[in-house]
């Protein structure tokens, strides 16, 4: 717990010795990689960095990474990682989950963990499926999905997992997904260094259940025309000559574009740090699935007091108000009498 | 109201039980509370029984409103609430009904008789007006028109009348606080202070108090008034205390004494929400504070926090402690400290949200899936939840356990004198982390046990060198990696279930209670039955009766004598609110002939039940 400096590190270091037992060609090798391979240049120590995850086969992550770690239940690594955050501001507290874990079981802390601003760097690994248990439909997966427990189609409709963040108010969202390291790696980065609560979705396929779930906006051939970067302070543009950007219509709903229709000027320059949600959020909307023009990168980055550091805050004020405690004198605060 | 106690001509008493009850709305607790408070300060043993609805404003006048609040009050060392009060005040017709049959034959009946209307006799369900029906003949009733009074002597403050009227509780306890001769300085002060940024209620209710009193004294109605006596209790420093406050207060202390700061994160419940809020107040302590979103949200952060090296605590009730399962298990399995407060009321489901009961035993030991044995204390009274609280905290610490501290609504709500202790002739109770690597190749070995306790290191986060992964998934002995092996499981399982059979030779041996060694029957009790359990032997006792008494505040592991014990006797009693949870466990156990003897009703035993019962096994 010394604050000395901190030690230069390689991926190796970063990496537990526990054989990593994801399927053959899962997208959370990536995952892995992209953050074992950031932690050297992250400025931070082993010792200080926490990986707390719930449920599935993305929650085994932290037991391939060399600092501490939780594999916790089904849907609570983020009210755990809320407490272990709360209780020490010290530290770097990462959350692990997946659409089953972080969606579904565990929405209820999801939602709290970004309303409340607790300082934690949540990642969910998005594959639209339930792996662990062998494919069954997700709170992400689309309508008509069918499945194990969905012979004849879902008929529920899917959680957009960047427009709950937004909805909660989470001061810092993005997506990404496991086949561009280096986007990852930055996100990744921005993430952590985001202080309050920070979440990124990872679009993460699952080869063996529901593969290909991303390809109509990931495979080489389609990600000029799906794939719409997010750059702060830049019009929304993408297509193979940048033909295609986004405007609001009439209705305030953000809109694919041809810019040689509307000009450049019409087009929605990106603006991360925006107070209100409500853009970022027509954002999130632009696309109904991973199937059309969907964006990529930073939706938000706002900055707010963070939970943890607010009532650490409340503490110091008290003990400079009353003092330090003395037990003594509480057990005779009320009416006090003497035999 | 410049008379002393000694002025008056008094009529002296051992002690007496008054029940207060009126409307929700009446203010019914708050005015038990002061009668209660003016009692402690004067020296008076009390102890006091609070009965509430769930709803927070039933509709006036109707039975279910009805709020009432007992008080014990005795010139010597009391044990309980009393069974039947023999003071009832009444605030109106519904209050009447729903505690006229406790009261004792003979007993003194105060009522507000300007509540006694047409419409408030209907909503109460009187066909005709028991003040003129000859049906309380038995009592000694006192008609009083407690809310044309106030109305009257209120007036000098301009309040409208229906907010005048509010302060009739207080004329209420003006009379009372004559009839019993209590000092009436330290209600005068705690009405000034308490309603200090409301100047109209403040007069209103001085003035109504003030008037209250005045009427006991002048209006020649009552018979002169009573005096019970302070109590020869033992010399020290005494404060009136519940024991939701108590727990709370100890958790501060078991922080402390542990060395570590105190985490609280918490769902509201009632009866466990006052511990939440008492312990918000105290950040000054370095004691953090959380509510969650959830119940489950709660333990999790609780645990969190314990990972991190904190005292992780949640307090909560029955229905909160199902929800909590799931992470308990978890922290029997990951083996950090835990606390989990459980503070029972009337189940199951909702249930009775604010009566007690004792009916969670089970549910403590045996509410996980998997064999997943932990740690169970439970408080015996008020002033004992400060204590428990130190001794669950130090069985979780010291064995890396999440512990269940069981209390009840009972405990949490009632009061008594507490004698409040030197605070630094408590234990150290504090474990160090683990710091170094314990490997032989110097790598850090998370579930290599220390042989004399079985608990493994606690290495927290920030410490260099002791990364290591935690984790539901069942772990290999020592290393704490993952493992699968059918031997180790079976290997992990007895480890976890010695490590906490082992804490029986670190609590202490149950305490006998057989005076000449020869009693025929013991009776065998735990929590918060205590007091009734204890009165009622003494009497059976006075009455030449030979009865050995026990009482458990460790539910696992038991004390280690306890088996013993237990043999010695040819008949075993265990009265318990539920039906029959301790005695089944001790049965299982030790393979004795313990009868239950039951009580599921919200309400505690009262000391001539338990006296019946426990003659009729002596008869038998």
């Amino acid at each position: 717990m010394t604050d000395t400096a901190v030690p230069l590190t390689t991926k190796k270091d970063w990496s537990s010795d526990q054989e990593v037992r994801w399927c053959p060609g899962c997208g959370d090798y990536s995952i892995l990689t992209a953050v074992q391979m950031l932690m050297p240049d992250l400025g931070v120590k082993r010792e200080n960095t926490v990986f707390v995850s719930g449920i599935g086969c993305s929650s085994r992550f932290p037991y391939y990474m060399n600092t501490y770690g939780m594999h916790s239940i089904h849907g609570r690594a983020p009210a755990i990682a809320s407490g272990l955050a709360v209780a020490r501001p010290d530290l770097d507290v990462w959350v692990i989950t997946g659409d089953g874990d972080g969606l579904s079981i565990g929405g209820n802390h999801l939602i709290h963990a970004l309303r409340r601003n607790v300082n934690l760097t949540i990642l969910l690994f998005n594959n639209q499926i339930y792996g662990l248990t062998k494919g069954q439909y997700s709170p992400t997966s689309e309508v008509g999905k069918i499945t194990k427990s969905t012979p004849f189609g879902s008929v529920d409709r899917p959680f957009n997992p960047v427009s709950l963040a937004l909805g909660a108010e989470a001061t810092f969202v993005a997506r990404t997904h496991d086949l561009d390291r280096k986007h990852m790696m930055e996100t990744f980065r921005r993430a952590h260094d985001h202080r309050g609560g920070a979440f990124v979705e990872i679009y993460q396929n699952c080869n063996v259940f529901n593969d290909g779930a991303f390809d109509p906006i990931l495979a080489r051939d389609n990600r000029s025309d799906n794939l719409v970067p997010l750059v702060h302070g830049q019009p929304v543009r993408f297509g193979k000559e940048d033909q295609l950007g986004v405007t609001l219509d009439d209705q305030g709903r953000a809109q694919v574009v041809q810019v040689a229709d509307v000009g450049e000027d019409a087009l929605l320059v990106h603006d991360e740090t925006r107070d209100d949600p409500g853009l970022a959020f027509q954002l999130s909307r632009l696309a109904r699935g991973p199937f059309e023009p969907t964006p990529m990168g930073v939706f938000r980055a706002v900055e707010r007091p963070d939970y943890g550091t607010a009532i650490g805050d409340q503490l110091v004020a008290s003990h400079a108000r009353q003092g330090p405690g003395d037990l003594q004198a509480l057990l005779a605060s009320g009416s006090t009498w003497t035999v | 109201m410049s008379d002393t106690i000694e002025e008056r001509s008094t009529n002296k008493l051992e002690q007496v039980v008054i029940r207060f009850a009126g409307d929700s709305g009446d203010g019914m607790q708050l005015t038990g509370d002061r009668f209660t408070e003016s009692s402690a300060m004067f020296g008076n043993d009390l102890a006091t029984l609070p009965n509430f609805p769930a709803e927070i404003r039933a509709p006036a006048g109707t039975l279910a409103g009805v709020s009432a609040f007992q008080v014990h009050i005795s010139d010597h060392d009391i044990l309980t609430p009393g069974d039947a009060p023999s003071v009832l005040i009444a605030m109106n017709p519904a209050a009447l009904r729903s505690e006229l049959h406790d009261l004792t034959a003979g007993g003194t009946l105060i009522v507000n008789s300007d509540a006694f209307d047409e419409r408030n006799l209907a909503k109460a369900g009187y066909s005709t007006n028991p003040l003129t029906d000859g049906s309380l003949s038995d009592y000694s009733v006192y008609e009083v028109p407690m809310t044309s009074i106030t109305l009257e002597a209120t007036k000098p403050t301009g309040a409208r009348p229906r907010d005048a009227e509010r302060s009739k509780n207080f004329f209420a306890l003006g009379i009372v606080s004559w009839m019993y001769t209590r000092p009436v300085e330290d209600t005068v002060a705690w009405i000034e202070q308490r309603f200090a940024k409301n100047a109209l209620v403040r007069d209103a209710n001085l003035l109504a108090f003030k008037a209250g009193f005045n009427f006991g004294e002048t209006a020649e109605i009552f018979p002169p008034a009573y005096r019970v006596l302070p109590a020869p209790l033992t010399k020290g420093n005494y404060t009136n205390i519940s024991g939701n406050t108590a727990l709370a207060w100890g958790l501060v202390a078991a922080g402390q004494l542990a060395k570590l700061p105190v985490f609280l994160a918490s769902y509201p419940i009632t009866p466990a929400s006052d511990i939440l809020h008492e312990l918000s107040k105290h950040k000054n302590f370095g004691v953090r504070t959380m509510q969650a979103e959830d119940e489950i949200a709660a333990v999790g952060a609780a645990l969190g926090a314990s990972f991190g090296g904190h005292l992780g605590v949640t307090t909560t009730s029955g229905p909160g402690v199902d929800l909590k399962s799931e992470t308990i298990g978890l922290a029997i399995s990951m083996e950090l400290p835990l606390l989990v407060i459980d503070i029972q009321r009337g189940g199951p489901s909702t249930g009775l949200p604010t009566k007690t009961e004792q009916a969670d035993l089970l549910l403590a030991m045996y509410g996980r899936h998997g064999e997943s044995p932990l740690p169970i204390v439970a408080s015996k009274t008020p002033s004992d939840c400060f204590f428990a609280a130190i001794e669950a905290v130090r069985l979780a610490v010291k064995y890396r356990t999440p512990v269940i501290l069981l209390s009840d609504g009972y405990l949490g709500n009632g009061t008594e004198p507490w004698r409040m202790p030197d605070v630094s002739q408590l234990p150290d109770i504090s474990v160090p982390f683990a710091s170094e690597p314990n490997g032989a190749e110097g790598e850090f070995l998370p579930y290599l046990r220390d042989p004399e306790t079985l608990a493994r290191p606690w290495a927290v986060p920030g410490t260099p060198g002791l990364e290591h992964r935690l984790g539901g998934i069942e772990k290999e002995d020592v290393s704490g990696n993952i493992n699968y092996e059918p031997a180790n499981h079976e290997h992990m399982v007895q480890l976890r279930a010695a490590k906490i059979a082992g804490i029986a030779r670190d609590i202490p041996l149950v305490e006998l209670d057989d005076p000449d060694g020869d009693a025929e029957v013991l009776v065998l009790g735990w929590g918060s039955t205590e007091g009734t359990i204890i009165a009622a032997v003494r009497r059976l006792r006075e009455s030449g009766c030979k009865v050995a008494q026990a009482h458990l505040t460790h539910l696992n592991p038991f004390p280690s004598n306890l088996g013993d014990v237990l043999r010695r006797y040819p008949k075993i009693l265990v009265p318990e609110m539920n039906l029959g949870q301790l005695s089944r466990l001790v049965r299982a156990e030790y393979l004795v002939d313990a009868k239950t003897y039951s009580k599921v009703q919200g309400l505690p035993f009262r000391i001539d039940e338990l006296e019946a019962a426990i003659g009729a096994l002596l008869d038998d």
